[in-house]
């Protein structure tokens, strides 16, 4: 099993869950994260005090998925974020040891 | 002699217009702090609340409206507790022409005012004053600096008393709402003190970003309706003096919001909403005290000179490297200047304060008479603000710990936090005895 992580801007969000729900995927983990790539922050004034502020809202979704579909997910994750401009995230994949259903104990890709 | 009932009504809206800006105040400050510390903020405003309003009825209204002891420097302690007010004739009154309003009506009226200008005051020691510390310095600066120079200011000779303040009946400068009483004043005392607490961690290096843009334009909006009241009520009568003031409160507030919108899109590229906030209350100061000595065009005049000065004088803690943290100094104390010294200049004989400024022919005389009353009032409350503070931090301490300003005054001297949003805090509601009372307590489970 692999675990995808995918930090996308946030207003992807439901477009990558879409995609992702029409893939066949079951369920995701949502949450909300900042940091910067090579787009770096943004600056804001308040009262002509200029802040630049560093890291920027991102959204980080993660997807535990059989190994054999690790690349499709990725690759659905891409082409539903891509906006083509600077900011778009990254996604990525690590292997997984174990998973186990909470409420059956069930384990493995039957978990998932 | 019966009061007018006109008047007094008047007078006592106005009252509850201007206590609603000490919550707008509140408001307007607390949305500029980050969220770790707003509620000690808005506690700055509320202890005032309750603190001067105590102190007014029980002496403040007697050291500010007594006879004068002399000198005009400040008022004997005939109405002590209020004493002999209560079936009091009317202030004001003169037989067969005005009914005036009952001394009541007006104790209020003033009250209100030593409130917001305590309040006004804070903006400069955001999250990082020991609430004690600040009530303990409200106390005795509204009783050595705010109750004399209020006697100065507002006490005319004959009206609550005999004789009078100075600057009022001796100088005659023109001040009619508290541009130097309340404007300078909180402006040169929050300088004072954002020198004796000195800078908050990470001034100048970390963004101190306002958390909450909205409650600083719902602050805003309350100030303005408030401040009808503020300047309008100090007609003390519901006539034309009154409906003069208040459309020069509109117009001089409405121009000073657009010229602070127009120095930042020039200097940064954006108006921003933080801006049009300030500019109001930028044009708020400096109407104050000449909105009853100039025409509407003057106002605007003010307004508009008032909004850019602000705008611009809000950089200069940076480059001076005091942390005025809201920026008490940079729109009231200089707004509070632009106000009262441009008397001098856009004041006309029309209006009902009936003096010609420079513009009108009056020539330099009143302009100086407005320098002096803005200067003695700014250095008298600079130098007392900065004894009283100083004594406040050798003795008890003024300023929250490192640790405690790190985590936030909100917690550390409140034990409480503004904003629950999180779900995953754990705990359960402790009683009195220290238990924990909780779904998850080892009875329970067993069970």
């Amino acid at each position: 099993m692999k675990l995808v992580t995918a930090v996308i801007k946030p207003f992807k969000l439901d477009d990558v869950k879409n995609a992702l729900e029409s893939f066949g995927v079951n369920g995701i983990t949502v949450s909300e994260a900042s940091g910067y790539g090579r787009q770096r922050g943004h600056t804001e004034v308040y009262r002509g005090a200029e802040y630049t502020v560093d890291l920027v809202p991102k959204v980080r979704i993660e997807v535990l998925v059989d190994d054999a579909d690790a690349d499709d997910v990725i690759e659905v994750i891409v082409k539903s974020s891509q906006t083509g401009k600077i900011g778009d995230g990254k996604v990525w994949s690590i292997p997984v040891e174990a998973v186990v259903r909470v409420r059956t104990g069930e384990r493995g890709v039957e978990a998932l | 002699m019966t009061p007018s009932s006109g008047d007094t009504a008047w007078v006592m809206t106005s009252a509850a217009l201007v206590l609603l800006m000490t919550p707008g105040l509140a408001l307007f400050y607390g949305g500029m702090v980050r969220a770790k510390s707003v509620l000690n903020m808005m506690m700055m405003s509320f202890g005032a609340l309750g603190l001067i309003s105590v102190l007014w009825v029980l002496y403040g209204y007697s050291m500010a409206f007594g006879n004068d002891v002399g000198g005009g420097l400040v008022g004997n302690l005939d109405f002590i507790g209020l004493e002999g007010l209560l079936a009091a004739d009317p202030l004001g009154g003169v037989e067969g022409e005005v009914a005036g309003i009952p001394p009541l009506a007006f104790v209020g009226f003033q009250a209100v005012f030593a409130i917001i200008t305590v309040a006004l005051i804070s903006g400069a020691i955001a999250d990082r004053a020991k609430f004690g510390a600040w009530m303990l310095f409200a106390g005795i600066w509204a009783t050595v600096v705010y109750f004399p120079v209020a006697h100065w200011v507002f006490a005319f000779d004959g009206y609550t008393a005999e004789i009078g303040g100075w600057i009022a009946n001796d100088l005659k400068a023109v001040d009619f709402a508290g541009g130097t009483a309340v404007h300078i004043n909180a402006g040169a005392a929050g300088l004072a003190l954002a020198l004796v607490l000195g800078k908050r961690i990470g001034f100048g290096k970390e963004p101190m970003r306002p958390h909450n843009l909205t409650l600083v334009m719902l602050g805003a909006g309350l100030l303005w309706f408030g401040w009808f009241g503020f300047n309008a009520g100090s007609a003390l009568g519901a006539g034309s003096t009154a409906a003069l003031a208040w459309i020069n409160t509109l117009a001089a507030t409405a121009a000073a919001s657009l010229a602070w919108l127009a120095v930042e899109k020039i200097r940064d590229g954006h108006a921003t909403s933080l801006g049009a906030a300030s500019g109001v209350v930028a044009g708020l100061v400096a109407i104050t005290p000449a909105c009853a000595s100039v025409n509407p065009v003057g106002a605007i005049a003010i307004g508009a000179i008032a909004g850019g000065l602000c705008a611009l004088a809000v950089g200069l803690k940076f480059r001076f490297g005091y942390d005025d943290s809201l920026d008490v100094v940079g729109v009231h104390l200089v707004g509070g200047i632009v106000g009262t010294v441009l008397i001098g200049v856009f004041a006309t004989a029309d209006a009902p304060a009936a003096v010609d400024g420079l513009l009108y022919g009056g020539g330099i005389d009143q302009l100086g008479r407005q320098a002096v009353a803005a200067g003695a009032v700014m250095v008298y409350s600079f130098v007392l603000a900065f004894a009283i503070g100083k004594l406040i931090d050798v003795t008890v301490g003024f300023r929250a710990s490192e640790e405690a300003e790190i985590a936030g005054v909100d917690l550390t001297t409140h034990a409480e936090s503004a904003y629950e949003l999180g779900s995953v805090t754990g705990g359960g509601y402790r009683s009195g005895t220290g238990t924990t009372i909780d779904a998850t307590s080892r009875e329970k489970v067993q069970a």
